[in-house]
């Protein structure tokens, strides 16, 4: 065997950590092009990858780095999963990229750079097959949305950012406590091997490598914001420039990410006396995250805080799913969570860019932003009200008010989850995959699917309200003259956003299939574990 | 050696977590280090430490591993001392930023009612 290894697999990783750093010798405008040109081109290799994701079906894509052979060192692993988080990751990034041009980049330092970092970490992130690898892509993207999250300073934002900060150091401390137990238990930290070995564990270690998982799940969860973990979260994602928070909402899908790969291999169906680890925790969480979700949803004053509780009911219904799948559930409500994922995921994100967009005309916001660039002392500089006020480049679009309302509007339906979008169909999908369930065992899960149901419907109800409300009073409300006019450049990535939806909703059959066989390969990860246990390194030159 | 890691690591954790609990920016920053410094000892021991062992192999062959102590920990330290160190200064920046804007040290940037 002489095929050359997928070199591919690590140019997600390669190209953003390239042109984040190239990009530093240039000056603004080519900034701008090395930006776009390299999420461009990651959004390619994420089709390649999607592509090629879905070819393998009884093996894995596998990268290994500094061709060692596994489970020594660490190993890229491209499965259907990781494959979908990284195209949903540079859909979101393609759209933020060109909705930061019109003016969010010159609002501070190095926006283009940071966002770049922040992609290296997420395809990080989602590709490495080893638990040490995820803490070091975690800390690259943590970096690199302090960063972001700074964006544009201001008092509310460094306020809402040294609590992030924080929370997020604390958080690292405990991933790092985590791994160390498990890799003191168990002895690697291949997530592979790790499969292998945690059924093999002696009965009077369990209880240490429960304490390592456990400990390690925190700080999963503290990313995917489960209550009461969740505190940090509306604040910092109100207060973050829009195109920054709306690939946030990717990062809190990390989180999620994680907490159901991990479970998938080291606490699945083959793990004895440690399956479904943590699925009650997780369950029981993910409900109260929901409840906590939906009532911020309707306390919400500003669209901001707004889509940031959609954050925390997107992750709420995902964790609740997980968690009954763990307790015994089937592959198919996994599948509908990561349909679900994928339409609220890009949903939230619009309504993040379309929130500034949308809250431009109030005075209210123009004024916080007025104080806050005084504040810095930049109050002179190209931050001025009239800049604000005025289109930042590129030509206003006729009837901004109208396309918005629209965008809005598909928007609402979305995160609502009413017919005939999406966001309805992913709903109804594990809701039918949770009520249907009937393998009664020990458990109660009737009344647990019954009291997810309740809840995921009233949130949605919670939603519609919410948003309805919101729509209402920007839209509908006479004394405010037509919004300010809105560039193209802004307006287009919501659109897109919105019509991959609406795509997602047409050809719903083939999307779910891939997630269905994304599922199945999650409750069978023998062939993950084959494929990277079973990797042969290259043939030496000249042998 | 065991007793005496153990107390170590138990005291910079509790002092740490103690600290980061605390009110102003200085207490938390301080406590976060603390933590970190307790959790890579803690990483450390993980690798079951003992004197004397090397933890790089000869260039001879083949070797009994038991005469060597285990260097992934280690290398795990390594890469965990740095980046918390870096994301440490980061912070650092942040809690000037801060001190700056609203003139007070607290976290929640205005003093508590009193």
């Amino acid at each position: 065997m002489t095929e050359s290894p997928d070199h591919i697999l690590i140019a997600s990783i390669l190209i953003p950590l390239v042109a984040g750093a190239l990009m530093l010798f240039y000056g603004e405008t080519q900034r701008r092009v090395i930006a776009v040109v390299s999420t461009v081109a990651q959004f390619i290799v994420a089709l390649e990858l999607v592509d090629m994701a879905s070819h393998h079906t009884t093996s894995i894509g596998l990268y290994l780095l500094g061709d060692w052979p596994p489970p020594f060192a660490i190993v890229l692993v491209l499965d259907r999963l990781s494959a979908l988080m990284v195209l949903l990751t540079s859909v979101l990034a393609l759209s933020a990229v060109v909705f930061a041009m019109a003016r969010w980049d010159r609002r501070g330092q190095h926006f283009h750079s940071l966002f770049q970092f922040l992609l290296m970490g997420l395809n990080g992130a989602f590709l490495t097959g080893d638990l040490f690898n995820l803490f070091v892509f975690f800390e690259v993207l943590l970096a690199a949305s302090y960063g972001l999250a700074l964006h544009g300073s201001g008092t509310l934002r460094v306020r809402a950012g040294l609590h992030y900060i924080a929370m997020n150091l604390a958080a690292s401390l405990l991933f790092l406590i985590g791994v160390s137990l498990i890799y003191g238990v168990t002895g690697t930290l291949n997530m592979a091997d790790l499969a292998v070995r945690v059924p093999l564990v002696a009965a009077e270690q369990q209880p240490l490598l429960a304490a390592g998982a456990a400990v390690l799940g925190i700080a999963f969860l503290v990313k995917a914001a489960m209550w009461p973990l969740c505190f940090w979260l509306p604040i910092t994602y109100g207060a973050a420039p829009p195109p920054a928070a709306a690939v946030f909402v990717v990062l809190s899908k990390v989180g999620v990410y994680v907490v159901l790969r991990i479970s998938s291999l080291a606490f699945g169906t083959a793990a004895a006396q440690m399956t479904g680890f943590g699925a009650e925790v997780l369950l029981w969480g993910g409900l109260a995250t929901l409840v906590f979700g939906t009532v911020g949803v309707l306390a919400s004053q500003g669209l901001g805080r707004l889509a940031s509780c959609s954050v925390l009911v997107s992750s709420g219904t995902l964790l609740a799913v997980i968690g009954i799948s763990g307790l015994g559930g089937g592959s198919a409500m996994i599948a509908a969570a990561l349909f679900y994922l994928v339409i609220s995921t890009v949903a939230i994100s619009a309504l993040f860019l379309m929130v500034e967009l949308i809250e431009r005309g109030e005075s209210e916001l123009a004024a916080i932003l007025t104080v806050t660039a005084e504040a810095y002392g930049l109050g002179d500089d190209d931050l001025g009200e009239a800049e604000l006020r005025s289109a930042g480049s590129g030509p206003g679009v006729p009837g901004a008010t109208t396309v918005l309302g629209f965008c809005f509007l598909t928007c609402a339906l979305l995160i609502a989850g009413v017919p005939p979008l999406a966001g309805f169909l992913g709903k109804f999908a594990m809701l039918s995959a949770v009520l249907s369930f009937d393998d009664l065992g020990k458990r109660d899960i009737p009344l647990i699917g019954i009291a997810f149901t309740a809840v995921v419907i009233i949130s949605g109800l919670a939603a519609l309200i919410a948003l309805v409300r919101e729509g209402t009073r920007t839209f509908w409300a006479a004394e405010e003259e037509e919004l300010p006019s809105v560039p193209l450049v802004e307006l287009v990535p919501v659109i897109v956003l919105l019509a991959l939806t609406l795509g997602a909703s047409v050809k719903a059959g083939p999307v779910m299939d891939y997630m269905e066989a994304t599922a199945t390969s999650l409750y069978h990860p023998h062939v993950y574990v084959r494929g990277v246990l079973g990797a042969e390194t290259m043939p030496e030159a000249g042998k | 050696m065991e007793a005496v890691l153990a107390i170590a690591i138990g005291i910079l954790v509790a002092s740490g977590v103690w600290l980061l609990l605390r009110p102003r920016t200085f207490q938390v920053i301080i406590g976060l280090a603390l933590l970190s410094y307790g959790v890579n000892l803690f990483i450390f021991a993980m690798g079951r430490p003992r004197t004397g062992a090397p933890p790089v192999l000869d260039k001879a062959g083949i070797v009994d591993t038991s005469l060597y102590a285990d260097p992934v920990p280690q290398a795990l330290v390594l890469t965990a001392i740095v980046i918390s160190f870096a994301t440490t200064a980061l912070f650092l920046v942040v809690m000037i930023a801060l001190r700056g804007l609203t003139g007070t040290d607290h976290v929640d940037g205005k003093e508590p009612d009193r």
